[in-house]
């Protein structure tokens, strides 16, 4: 709503406005409530605060949402589609891909929508299968060897086409380093919002709007994002942040096939060379779900040996702090913190690790924390679920002992 | 000869920002301005590319006039020119916006001189998107390669590069053609230390400022008006407690041990293990 009275006519607000639904009518502005959604952005741009929202533009939105979403059916229209890119490498499928149809589940259900799988690659059809017993119910797939190892092009092409033609409301993916190299391309080309790294996905009830939660800031900060106008509503998700749907190998969907419609001869990269590492080796940090982290306090190479004796006992893989990088005594790949890795996994024990921010933003997410320092001042304690003040060389191979003792054997296993 | 675009940005030091629990609005003020780390090692990057190919490197920021610090100090590491790109038709704009931005102001370099590389850090410390770069190559139409550890080489002639990719386990090498953005992680390089006197002589380079006329922007392609997602509401995160802090008996640390162990159990800190 524009106040006559308060409006200078300085047209700012019609400027702002991404619906083109304020005019200007004889000198003032004037809001057409039937192309308004909500958005907002009118009001800061008012100069006089001429502009406020009220109920009548809310309602409005809802009505709006209501008909596109809940009778869409009934109005022989589509459902609105909630898409999740299956990633996968060379066939493999990358988890991240059945968390976030577990996700899209949610999702779908309450935008009252189908949730779909968009699987792209070069004879993967065994995967539509898995697609279906993880929630799709419609999975559109492109199979061409042109597909046959991620390229962006290649990748954004098909995107973009499946997009263009059958415009989802929603597409989500993991924020892998694949799924962050397509993402930021494809919502490019269609000209739509991303949100990066999303812990919190929902379907707001009224506006039908999927809010993106995510941390900024290096994590100090919470956001809260919308994609008001634009279609997909894109996001993407890290691993391990969803959790993993109930399989049901029962299910089954539709197959909807897409051309790529590019020749190899037409994708200008080629990939010369791409190697695995540490297969069968130890686990990237990234992936563990535990992880037994050693800092200044372990006192030298010998004290990761400690370290490496647990992690072998409760299943976990070894990280450090930036300082025993730098000491050298262990390697950069395997650092958690600002400079290093971010990490979530289930279990996180820092051994003579203070617990500086730096520190901390990597790591302060973890399910569960468990603290051992000499010093019981150390900043670690306020975020550890339980702290033991006690000298390292002493505590972890106690603890080491403790888990032989009572732990189920062939704990080895590393998820 | 290479021509390259280093894109870098100024950011707060994020690991000191955080949200006023009263307002809960976000407190900057204080809070040293740095260059984005990463974008540190695509300036890099870039001299090293100048000293093993010829040609220059300009650095390019889109941001505040107190970025203009930022460039400066790029300039010291060896970058041969700056330019910031300044608006406040800028003012609010997210990462489809900024893409926008940037990739007109590199047009606008473009004409004067053809761009043969784009170089970004793999993202930024306080958006964290990562979604900036590949939006630049897109609208441009450059090739795009991320995560860059390694610029193997670079064939002028043949108007082609191989670059080595980090992934999540596994590292690859591309051949992509000129001209390509890339965005680069930490592996490919440590910023080198500015000797003094290239610092005072960064510290005196007048960072000349382009609005958006300058560089035949759209305002309705930036800005609040540009851009697609919208802030809904910010908050600080759920702070995390500590819970108890036990004490190890000295010489037998088998007691806190098991006490340890009984706790991850019953938090299910084990489950599937």
């Amino acid at each position: 709503m524009i106040s006559r009275a308060a409006c200078i006519g300085c047209e700012q607000c019609v400027a702002v406005c991404p619906t083109d639904a304020i005019a200007m009518q004889e000198g003032v502005a004037v809001i057409a409530v039937e192309k308004c959604t909500g958005c907002g952005k009118c009001v800061p741009a008012c100069p006089t605060d001429a502009v406020t929202m009220t109920g009548r533009e809310e309602e409005a939105v809802s009505a709006r949402a209501e008909e596109a979403g809940a009778s869409a059916e009934a109005r022989g229209l589509a459902p609105p589609e909630v898409w999740v890119f299956i990633e996968h490498a060379d066939g493999r499928p990358a988890p991240v891909s059945w968390e976030l149809l577990g996700k899209g589940e949610d999702l779908s259900r309450d935008l009252g929508g189908r949730l779909c799988g968009v699987l792209l690659g070069h004879q993967v059809s065994d995967l539509t299968a898995e697609c279906f017993a993880y929630g799709a119910a419609r999975v559109y797939v492109i199979d061409d060897p042109v597909l046959a190892h991620y390229r962006t092009q290649a990748y954004v092409e098909g995107m973009v086409r499946l997009c263009e033609k059958h415009r989802p409301a929603i597409m989500i993916l993991g924020a892998t380093t694949l799924g962050r190299d397509l993402a930021g391309a494809v919502a490019t080309r269609l000209r739509t919002g991303l949100t990066a790294d999303c812990t919190g996905l929902s379907i707001d009830p009224e506006s039908k709007l999927l809010e993106q939660t995510r941390p900024a800031y290096g994590g100090n900060i919470m956001a809260t994002i919308l994609c008001q106008q634009r279609r997909p509503q894109m996001a993407t998700v890290r691993p391990r942040v969803m959790s993993l749907p109930a399989r049901d190998g029962t299910r089954t969907g539709e197959v909807v096939r897409a051309e790529l419609g590019l020749r190899e001869e037409e994708v200008l990269t080629r990939v010369l060379e791409h190697v695995q590492l540490g297969e069968g080796e130890e686990l990237r940090i990234e992936d563990a779900g535990i992880l037994i982290s050693g800092g200044r306090g372990c006192g030298g190479p010998e004290g990761f040996k400690l370290l490496q004796d647990l992690a072998e006992v409760i299943g976990g893989a070894v990280s450090g702090s930036r300082a025993t990088v730098d000491q050298g005594w262990i390697e950069h790949a395997r650092q958690v913190g600002q400079t290093g890795k971010t990490v979530r996994p289930k279990l996180y024990v820092a051994c003579g690790i203070s617990g500086a921010i730096q520190h901390l933003v990597g790591m302060q997410t973890a399910d569960f924390i468990v603290a051992i320092n000499r010093d019981p001042k150390a900043p670690i304690f306020g975020v550890a679920d339980i702290g033991i003040v006690g000298d390292v060389a002493e505590v972890v191979p106690a603890l080491t002992r403790a888990c032989k003792a009572r732990l189920p054997a062939g704990e080895g296993s590393q998820r | 000869m290479l021509n390259i675009v280093t894109c870098i940005k100024q950011v707060p030091d994020t690991t000191q920002v955080h949200i006023d629990p009263e307002t809960n609005t976000l407190i900057r003020e204080g809070i040293p301005a740095i260059i984005n780390p990463f974008d540190l090692h695509a300036i890099e990057a870039a001299v090293r590319l100048k000293e093993r190919y010829g040609g220059m490197c300009t650095v390019l920021s889109m941001g505040i006039p107190q970025a203009a610090e930022a460039l400066q100090k790029a300039l010291s590491f060896g970058a041969d020119r700056a330019v910031l790109l300044s608006d406040r038709a800028l003012v609010g704009s997210d990462t489809l916006a900024t893409s926008a931005a940037l990739a007109a102001a590199i047009r606008a370099l473009d004409k004067e001189r053809p761009v043969d590389l784009v170089l970004c850090g793999k993202q930024t410390i306080d958006g964290d998107t990562a979604q900036v770069g590949p939006g630049i190559a897109t609208r441009l139409g450059f090739s795009q390669v991320t995560y860059v550890g390694k610029i193997e080489s670079v064939d002028l002639e043949g108007r082609r590069l191989r670059a080595r990719r980090i992934l999540e386990g596994a590292e690859e090498v591309v051949e992509a053609p000129l001209p390509a953005l890339l965005t680069v992680v930490k592996e490919i390089g440590e910023p080198r230390y500015a000797a003094l006197p290239a610092v005072i002589k960064g510290l005196r380079t007048p960072v000349p400022v382009w609005g958006i006329a300058d560089i035949a922007l759209d305002p309705t392609e930036v800005g609040l008006a540009g851009s697609p997602t919208q802030v809904r509401r910010i908050f600080a995160p759920t702070p995390r407690e500590g819970g108890d802090v036990l004490t190890a008996d000295p010489g037998n640390p088998d007691r806190v041990a098991h006490e340890v162990l009984n706790r991850m159990l019953a938090a299910g800190a084990l489950e599937g293990q």
